[in-house]
């Protein structure tokens, strides 16, 4: 089976040459959901930029077969559908409605077309009745519903939801986790959210320092790097 | 200072209407970048950015406090077309969405504010913004871009028949003197942090200019404004002028002019600025 | 009047204000018709009318100083003529503000001629304004605890440091979001250009509109200036 996604020797060094990635080797099969975890500054995020093309280092990139280079990546950028950790600044259009159009009306679609697909993409994810409001006056869990039909309007092949929970309250990470596991797409989910990943991921990948220090089950590397948020209420307490 | 509808005389609003329709547009297709809309996002966003910094309060002494009015610091970090395109929308949302300023007086604030303010904030940090008079070509820039709207504003008004004697006239110039030492105090403060935060942000004025060439045209926007002003005061002479000149001109027509010629001698700095930065670019 | 085409709104908007603004007899006639006028317009688009009449007042300081300007410079007629033009004025603009939303007002205006990166500027504008806004004010709460407790002429300058420095992290914040923004625009295949939906169609109802908004006014000034003589 070829994996949707196959990176092999990343590398990538910011302006002022710090080096953001060191050499990362990556696969994503079909119908995988992998949960990318790491401490802040790791290169989480800076990996995930490069799987469309929006920052480009050395190495290559095969996405569903295709190389990844200045000729394919308008292709590319359709297979590969990002959820940026900021809803605000994934919702730019004045309404709703306009927003899940915007990627339609890019590649082409006839506006009715796109207004069709708009509207079945904001079906999946519930917010339908949300069509002509503007984006300011959503929550936080709403604005990311939205985000995410735009980008499933697009129907992409693989999902990757950069700290889809954060600002979420409780009740908007469990709705938003079962919205996502019933999304067909291949997922990469970068994630601090213990909690969210182990809904969700079977395998999971280890970022430091710009590497994959390892690769496993959920379970497994959470043990391995104490990779768990729960505390242990102290039981001197008299 | 935002000229409601109604202040202003029909020639005046007229004549600006017309003058700020194509000069906006020139700074709207310069902002663009040829056939790209990509700019469109930033730019809209910094406008938000000045709405919002006009919330921070900067304390001036008894108590009392003012705030940025923002359009040489949008000058000096995006340069002068793009900011004279944020002002122009920042404007336009005043008017519609919060009555600040009327909407056939537009072309009027546009041209005090988003043009001539623009230009006259952004000059003297083009000239000597890499020398060592940087710091107080920034805070010159900061005042002047206050001074000379204000300056037109009020040109506007008295040409448009508003009766205010000489003494209430310096008393107003007084008035926008410390509004404009407060703007360029704030710009310095501004520009100096961001330059630590983020030094890329802030543009880097040409090297090598000729700084005669800009004298001039700083010269040129300041001659033009406070020559508006003396001219809307002085309608009599005005009126000699066109007398000797041999035109029969009515009383709003003598003044009209006054109006007309402050603005295309504006206009005209604008345009020679423009094709010299454009030259000069080109280099 | 909700659904009315935003350029029959605008169309009637600026035949209002010209008509006003260059009236110069009757004026007393005139605001009170215009005044009625409003009202009426009001009503009908089902507006809160004492809200609306107490949101224009915000043009009111502004012109109050020029009224007692004209005053003293002997011209109270003129100071009058400011007030009630400039007030009427902000009614008539709020009127259309308020039924018709800021998006398909910039598509009227784009019909009109008015070129649409500026308008897509304002777009922005307005989409971020109070995103920006909320950051601000998180950012004056912080600053105003940390320069409180200086004493008062240190509090001066320093409190004005830290001004410019929140300033300086809003600014070098609403950048890195426009960065961001085009993040996203290009991860969903922006390519240069906006591609905007259709805008609406101009009906007949609409034009019916625009006619009869129109001539009211004009209708009514002439009638001021008559009854003036």
């Amino acid at each position: 089976m070829m994996p949707l996604i196959e990176v092999r020797g990343l590398r990538f060094r910011y302006e002022d040459g710090t080096a953001a990635l060191n050499g990362v080797d990556f696969r994503l099969n079909p119908g995988e959901t992998v949960a990318l975890l790491g401490p802040n500054g790791s290169g989480k995020t800076t990996f995930v930029l490069h799987l469309n093309g929006l920052l480009r280092g050395e190495g290559t990139i095969d996405v569903c077969g295709l190389r990844l280079d200045k000729r394919t990546i308008p292709e590319i950028r359709r297979k590969v559908g990002i959820v940026f950790q900021d809803s605000d600044s994934q919702l730019f259009m004045p309404t709703v409605l306009e927003d899940v159009a915007f990627g339609l009306l890019n590649v082409g679609f006839e506006r009715s077309d796109a207004l069709a697909r708009a509207g079945t993409a904001l079906e999946t994810v519930g917010m339908s009745r949300a069509a002509s409001r503007a984006p300011y006056h959503l929550s936080a869990g709403e604005k990311k519903r939205v985000a995410i039909a735009g980008i499933v309007a697009m129907e992409p092949e693989i999902l990757v939801l950069d700290e889809p929970t954060a600002n979420l309250d409780p009740p908007g990470q469990r709705s938003l986790a079962d919205l996502v596991t019933h999304l067909p797409q291949a997922k990469i989910l970068v994630t601090h959210d213990i909690g969210f990943a182990l809904a969700l991921c079977q395998r999971a990948v280890f970022f430091q320092s710009g590497r994959i220090a390892a690769e496993g089950t959920l379970p497994d590397l959470i043990a391995r790097f104490d990779w768990d948020s729960t505390v242990e209420r102290s039981k001197s307490r008299g | 200072m935002h000229i409601p509808d109604g202040f202003l005389s029909t020639p005046v609003w007229v004549v600006l209407d017309a003058a700020a329709a194509p000069a906006a547009g020139l700074a709207a297709r310069r902002a663009q970048r040829g056939f790209e809309q990509s700019q469109a996002p930033l730019l809209g966003v910094m406008g938000a950015f000045v709405f919002a910094a006009q919330m921070i309060n900067f304390p001036i002494g008894a108590g009392t406090t003012g705030h940025l009015l923002g359009g040489a610091l949008l000058a000096m970090t995006l340069g002068p077309a793009s900011a004279s395109v944020v002002m122009t929308a920042i404007l336009a949302i005043q008017a519609l969405v919060f009555q600040d300023g009327g909407v056939l007086a537009l072309g009027a604030n546009v041209v005090n504010m988003a043009l001539a303010g623009v230009l006259a904030g952004y000059l003297p940090f083009s000239v000597w913004g890499a020398t060592r008079w940087r710091r107080p070509s920034i805070f010159l820039g900061g005042a002047l871009s206050v001074l000379v709207s204000a300056v037109l504003a009020l040109s506007e008004l008295l040409v448009s028949g508003v009766p205010m004697s000489g003494r209430l006239v310096r008393l107003s110039l007084v008035l926008f003197g410390i509004s404009a030492i407060l703007e360029g105090a704030i710009t310095v403060a501004v520009m100096e942090s961001l330059e630590k935060i983020q030094p890329k942000l802030v543009r880097q004025p040409w090297t090598g200019r000729s700084p005669v060439l800009g004298v001039i045209a700083i010269a040129a926007v300041l001659l033009a404004s406070v020559g508006v002003l003396f001219a809307s005061q002085a309608p009599d002479a005005i009126q000699q002028l066109t007398h000797q000149s041999g035109s029969e001109a009515s009383g709003w027509l003598s003044k009209s002019l006054a109006g007309l010629g402050g603005i295309v001698l504006i206009y005209g700095a604008c345009l020679v600025f423009a094709r010299l930065a454009a030259r000069f670019r080109s280099a | 009047m909700h659904r009315r085409d935003p350029r029959a709104k605008i169309a009637a908007l600026l035949v209002f204000l010209v008509v006003l603004a260059t009236a110069r007899t009757g004026l007393l006639w005139l605001s009170a018709g215009f005044f009625l006028l409003l009202a009426a317009g009001l009503v009908w688009a089902r507006l809160p009318v004492i809200a609306v009449l107490g949101r224009a007042a915000v043009v009111l300081p502004f012109t109050l100083v020029f009224v007692l300007v004209c005053w003293i410079g002997g011209d109270p007629g003129r100071g009058l003529s400011l007030a009630v033009k400039s007030y009427l004025s902000a009614v008539a603009v709020l009127l259309v503000i308020s039924t018709t939303p800021l998006p398909a007002l910039l598509r009227g205006l784009e019909s009109a001629g008015v070129p649409s990166f500026l308008l897509l500027v304002v777009q922005f504008l307005y989409r971020y304004l109070f995103v920006i806004a909320e950051e601000a004010q998180h950012m004056g709460k912080a600053a105003a605890a940390r320069g409180a407790s200086a004493r008062q002429w240190r509090a001066g300058s320093a409190a004005f440091r830290a001004a410019a420095g929140a300033l300086a992290v809003l600014f070098a914040r609403a950048y890195s979001r426009a960065e961001q923004i085009h993040c996203a625009m290009l991860s969903r295949g922006f390519e240069g250009r906006f591609r905007t939906l259709e805008p609406a169609r101009f009906r007949r109802s609409d034009a019916v509109f625009a006619v009869l908004a129109s001539a009211a006014p004009i209708a009514l000034r002439i009638a001021a200036e008559r009854a003036a003589s």
